[in-house]
Formats: structure tokens, sequence, C-alpha cells
């Protein structure tokens, strides 16, 4: 019974996430829509299945949700906090630092989350991660401790994406 | 009334968006290095094209049956701008105009500067 419903419905996340792109595409909803989106989201993992080795582990969706809530609002605060680094601070002024973020995570689903978090998020940039993926090199544009904007980071971000993920 | 609300809505949104993509551009303009000028438009970017996106969907409620689409065309942005940035500061970081970033702790080099043998024997002087 397992393996059949396997065979069917392969990657059952990606199934929905094909569905819900696919209705935003059409951008009007009706019924015909609604069965075609199914039916793509029904096919489209079954023929690609092969290039899907692996599945990633199902997060845990309501914790994701407060976090992306999180984000957005740090995303607000971090443009309105660099539109006024940019306009009125001079070049001297502003202390640039490389940060280097040792990493608890090992998911490369969570570490690639993280890395989009923080080039998003206040005055920081992720620019790579460490040859054995046990650290995130990290610029910031204005920071006055760079430990403490580690911390923070680990804090605020890396230990949802444990939870959510781990 | 109510299109009164949803046209001062959208006109507030085109002009923070403006705003933002403005601040981008400045910034790009100003900053003097190379890692500094990633900041800006990554930033300031991706806010100003989502205040447009908002203002296009205020607009698809108040006037059309409504409008999501830009909700996937946020999601794509939110998701390549991460990318983009992070190629920029790769390159900048093989270029070496940069301050010169510390060694990673406990290990040999940067993913960037770990390279088998067989890229470093086309890897000449551009």
């Amino acid at each position: 019974m397992r393996t059949v419903f396997l065979r069917l419905l392969p990657h059952p996340i990606l199934s929905l996430l094909l569905t819900v792109v696919w209705l935003l595409l059409v951008n009007s909803f009706s019924l015909g829509t609604l069965v075609l989106a199914v039916i793509l989201g029904l096919v489209i993992p079954v023929l690609t299945a092969a290039y899907w080795p692996d599945r990633p582990r199902v997060p845990r969706l309501g914790r994701l949700a407060v976090y992306l809530v999180i984000v957005m609002w740090d995303i607000l605060v971090a443009n309105v906090t660099v539109a006024f680094i940019v306009l009125f601070r001079s070049n001297r002024a502003m202390r640039t630092h490389w940060v280097v973020i040792p990493l608890d995570l090992k998911t490369p689903e969570a570490i690639a989350i993280l890395a989009g978090t923080i080039t998003l998020t206040p005055g920081t940039v992720s620019a790579d991660l460490s040859a054995e993926g046990r650290c995130l090199l990290v610029h910031t544009l204005d920071t006055a401790d760079p430990d403490e904007e580690s911390k923070g980071i680990k804090n605020r971000y890396e230990r949802r994406l444990k939870e959510i993920f781990e | 009334m109510t299109m009164e609300i949803a046209d001062i809505a959208i006109a507030l949104a085109l002009l923070s968006g403006a705003f933002f993509t403005l601040v981008g551009s400045i910034g790009l303009l100003k900053l003097d290095t190379p890692m500094k000028r990633v900041h800006a438009p990554t930033k300031a970017g991706t806010l100003g094209v989502g205040s447009f996106l908002l203002a296009s969907m205020i607009d698809g409620f108040a006037y059309r049956g409504g409008s999501l689409h830009e909700l996937l065309i946020m999601a794509f942005l939110f998701v390549t701008a991460p990318i983009s940035a992070n190629f920029i500061s790769k390159v900048n970081m093989h270029r070496g105009d940069i301050d010169p970033t510390p060694p990673p702790p406990g290990e040999r080099t940067w993913a960037t500067f770990n390279t088998g043998p067989a890229d470093k024997a086309g890897d000449g002087p551009m």
C-alpha cells in the first residue's frame, strides 16, 4: 500500500507547490484551471522522480510560517536601516567587517535558507560557505561588534531553522 | 470613497517603491568598495520591487477581479536576489580588491577557493 502511494505520489509537497504555482500563474480561479493544476501537480513529480533521488525531510510548517513572518518584518526594517546608512553615512564612517558564523545546521536546505535570510536582512550579505560546510562567511555593512552580530544571527535565525528542519 | 482609499494606497506604494529603488541606485554610485556595493541593490532593490508589486495587487483587487500572481513574482525575487548577491561576492573574493577574508576556523579554505587540479589548469590570467 505504502509503495503504491509512493509510486503515484513521490513528492506530496512538490505536488502541492506545483498546483499552487500553476493557479497563481493562470491568475484566475475556475474549476477547469483547478483540475488542470492538480493534474500537473500529480504528473510532473512522477515524470521527474528520477531526478529527485533524495527526499528532504518535511519541515515543521507552522514554525516555518512564524519564521517567514519574522523574516518579512526584518526585511522591512533592513531596507529602512540600509537606506538610512546609504543616504546619511559617509563611506569612511561605515564599519564594514567580515564575520565568520560557525554553523550548527547540517541540512543543506536549512543552510541555504539561512544564507538567503542573512542576505535579505539588516546590513549583512552572506558571501561564501567554508569548503566543508561548517561555517558561513558574512559581510556586514555597518556593525560595532562583529561577535555580537554573529551571536544575533545564530540566536534569531539559526536556532529557529534548526527547530524547523532538524 | 473606497476607490479613493485604494488610489491613495496605490500612490503610496508606488512612491515608496520609487524611493527604495532610487536609494538602491544611489548606494551603487556612492559606496566605495565592491563588497559594500553589494549591499545597496540587494536590499533596497527587493523592497522597491516589492512595493511596486503591492501597488499592482491593490490595483488588481480594487479595479479588476483581483490578482495574485504578483505573489509569485515576489517569491521568485526573494529566492533569486540572495543568489545573485552570493555570486557577486564570490567574484569579488576572487578578484581580491576587497578586505582580506578571515580563514574559516578549523578548515582549510572557503568553498569558492576549494578548486581541484582540473579547475586550476584553466585558471590563467584574464
